[in-house]
């Protein structure tokens, strides 16, 4: 019996090399998320679904849970990918990777399929992918020998069926599961979820986790192909501003998402075969270069946080502090040391 | 468990030497299966009883006699998703479970017969808990009749194996893409063994062609979208093509058995099984393993001068009504024995009952239909209850019992 070495662990398949692009001029003009789709004005997660296509290319097999990304986005003839796509459940998105992974690897080996690195990429919104898809995520993130990358766009509430609350959605945020009332104001009580931090602690042998914003494209796009270049199953987490679900002018998307970064509640990072690397403004914030804004100046620009006051703002403002200040590496671990 | 049968390539001896015949269970002889159809895909997660089918194809693996990418899936509802996208992409794929494990994937199961993917998968029927039960009940398969699933009940191993080959060719025939369920009676079948003829690869490869998704293929050289939102623009013209493909199976279905009797020398009729109808002027009707009490008591009633004869329903899903309407027509009475339950159904029948009495209902003559229910959870139907049942069904054929009712058999008051 051969030996199992920690190489005969990974894919029979090589990754398709996708090199990073350096500044805006030299991303390439061709487009695999076109017209067609019906998302809000401002949907930063159709912005992602176009620099996600983008950077995989056109050898690329694209699964999409359901969520706004699908429903709003994927309607019968009127499809805006170029690239094969097709649905999977909302608890799908790991299980529809390691599928067709599975599948184009069996009949590559056998020779059912002729041989070459096609890309596997699998996205789903906060709904399908921090509530739901959680287990079977973490289960497509163990099978290391298929070549996949999960993407959560992640735009805070269940946005498609009416703006719910997810696990992913802000402490004390207006849904309509959470609406504030003349006896609580607060419905929403839960802190939101550290998932990629979660994902890649709980997954070491994952090569590559990372955290993007779409307010940073060319970063988001290399990010993207970097996960596909290096092998293995990954999983890259964006924070999408969503203009219908956080109730503000959709001229602002871009805006609120520098804000979600510059006043720390969103961190940029990357975990590089196990190792953590901030990235951006977040990793200015690290260094001291940046101090960060208070963040009072980001939700204040958003109706889902109307009806805070001043004791709401000052209990997000300490457990944002705790993050950069306490944890035991900031921004992305917790634990107290 | 018993362990696989071991070196069995050498046993087999490669192509062109026949079948051998091997001591197997319904499990083992639909494990073979999978490895004689060169799937590509299995997902397995543990259930009793259907899961024993999974502990044989891991050992085939782990032996080498076998290569497909097998995955340990973290649910049901993964396992049976997973195999789905495989489907999609062009992969021949297997999966199965039980009981509760079936529903867990229920979302997964509705989804894969909708966009008409074929898939084979093996129910090792199991009752439904709470209260928990390990014994077979068919309400788990019977779940998705509605959705566009093939289902299939069978007898003995042999009849698994065979029927789970023809299953492959009926699934992935571009007339019908549709899923395939081959249910096995839990522990009656599933681990129970009996001497079967396991077939030549050439046998099989004769018999079954490769699977070719086509221009349905997910694939960057055929950039489709699969399964958009359609709305009410579109969806209902879609089932539409559903009921089509699920009407064209039944012609599908006779082609492949005439097809596999010529291939591999046996002689079964494709929907039914008829036992001693020839001259019968009741019948009972059943699924599944309840077949081998039935034919007992039959033979021994006969010997007593009832003419008593069985039908055992191959094929529920496309159900042979025309078949049934044909086999049965004649009879004064019929008596549907189901190992499920429908509750508050018409007549409290279970499925079964309810179908064939549907199916037999345009008849100018229409039999009385009386129904029972029998064998939940696992617990023996013996010949004595089947003598029981049969003296039931001869006092409806007389008037002397209520045929609009149903009667629970082997049940302690």
């Amino acid at each position: 019996m051969p030996e199992t070495t920690v190489e005969s662990l990974g894919s029979f398949l090589e990754t398709q090399v996708l090199d990073p692009w350096k500044g805006p001029k030299k991303v390439i003009p061709e487009e695999y998320y076109t017209s067609g789709h019906r998302t809000c004005q401002g949907c930063e997660s159709a912005q992602l679904m176009r620099l996600m296509a983008k950077a995989g290319g056109p050898r690329s097999i694209i699964l999409g849970a359901t969520g706004c990304m699908y429903v709003a986005n994927t309607t019968y003839y009127s499809t805006p990918w170029v690239v094969p796509w097709m649905h999977t459940q909302l608890g799908s998105t790991g299980s529809a990777a390691t599928g067709t992974a599975a599948a184009l690897t069996a009949m590559m080996r056998k020779g059912k399929m002729t041989k070459e690195p096609i890309n596997v990429i699998a996205v789903c919104g906060d709904g399908g992918g921090v509530d739901m898809g959680l287990s079977a995520i973490s289960a497509a993130l163990q099978h290391l020998h298929y070549n996949l990358l999960i993407l959560c766009y992640d735009n805070e509430s269940y946005a498609n069926t009416d703006i719910q609350v997810s696990g992913s959605s802000p402490y004390g945020a207006n849904t309509t599961f959470t609406p504030p009332g003349k006896v609580h104001r607060i419905m929403h009580k839960r802190w939101k979820k550290n998932t990629a931090a979660m994902l890649a602690a709980g997954h070491p042998d994952v090569k590559y986790v990372g955290t993007v914003c779409t307010s940073y494209p060319v970063d988001a796009m290399n990010m993207v192909r970097k996960a596909l270049s290096i092998g293995g199953p990954t999983f890259i987490h964006s924070l999408d501003p969503c203009p219908k679900g956080w109730d503000y002018d959709p001229k602002y998307s871009h805006e609120l998402g520098e804000l979600a970064v510059e006043t720390g509640m969103w961190p940029l990072y990357e975990i590089e075969r196990g190792k953590l690397k901030m990235l951006g403004r977040s990793q200015r914030i690290v260094n001291g270069q940046f101090k960060r804004k208070p963040v009072r100046e980001y939700l204040m620009r958003q109706g889902r946080f109307a009806h805070f006051i001043d004791e709401d703002y000052d209990y997000v403002q300490k457990k944002t502090d705790e993050m950069w200040e306490k944890w035991l590496i900031p921004g992305v671990i917790p634990f107290f040391e | 468990m018993n362990p696989p049968s071991t070196a069995l390539a050498e046993k087999i001896g490669g192509p062109g030497s026949g079948e051998t015949e091997e001591l197997i269970s319904g499990s083992e002889a639909i494990s073979h299966v999978c490895r004689l159809a060169d799937v590509d895909v299995i997902t397995a997660y543990p259930i009793r009883p259907y899961d024993t089918v999974m502990q044989y194809v891991s050992q085939m693996i782990a032996n080498g006699d076998f290569d497909c990418e097998y995955i340990v899936a973290e649910s049901e509802h993964s396992q049976f998703e997973i195999v789905k996208h495989a489907s999609a992409v062009g992969a021949r794929v297997f999966c199965g479970s039980s009981g509760v494990g079936w529903f867990y994937a229920f979302e997964a199961l509705a989804v894969t017969a909708g966009l008409r993917l074929p898939m084979v998968a093996m129910v090792g029927n199991r009752a439904l808990d709470d209260p928990g039960a390990f014994g077979v009940e068919h309400n788990d398969a019977l779940a998705v009749r509605d959705l566009g699933w093939m289902l299939n009940w069978v007898e003995t191993a042999q009849e698994a194996l065979d029927t789970a080959l023809i299953a492959y060719r009926v699934a992935e025939d571009p007339r019908v893409f549709l899923p395939c369920a081959i249910s096995c009676d839990g522990a009656f079948l599933t681990h129970s063994q009996a001497i079967v003829k396991v077939p030549s690869q050439e046998m099989v490869d004769s018999f079954l062609p490769p699977y070719d998704r086509g221009d349905k293929q997910l694939h960057p050289d055929n950039p489709i979208t699969i399964a958009p939102q359609a709305n009410e623009d579109w969806l209902m013209e879609m089932r539409r093509q559903n009921d089509q493909a699920a009407r064209r199976a039944r012609g599908v279905i006779i082609e492949a058995y005439e097809d596999f009797n010529a291939k591999f020398g046996r002689d079964y009729e494709p929907f039914l099984e008829r036992y001693m109808m020839d001259d019968a002027e009741v019948a009972l009707v059943g699924m599944g393993t309840m077949g081998m009490p039935v034919k007992v008591a039959v033979r021994k009633m006969r010997e007593q001068g009832k003419k008593v004869g069985f039908v055992r329903v191959r094929w529920f899903r496309p159900f042979p009504a025309v078949e049934l309407q044909e086999a049965l027509g004649g009879m004064q009475a019929v008596g549907v024995i189901d190992r499920d339950y429908s509750f508050g159904s018409s007549h409290h029948s279970g499925t079964l009952g309810t179908e064939v009495r549907s199916a037999l209902y345009p008849l100018e003559k229409s039999p009385k239909v009386v129904t029972f229910i029998a064998g939940l959870g696992g617990r023996e139907v013996t010949a004595d209850n089947v003598v029981e049942t049969t003296d039931m069904v001869f006092d409806a054929a007389e008037g002397k019992l209520n045929d609009q009712d149903t009667y629970w058999i082997g049940v302690r008051e």
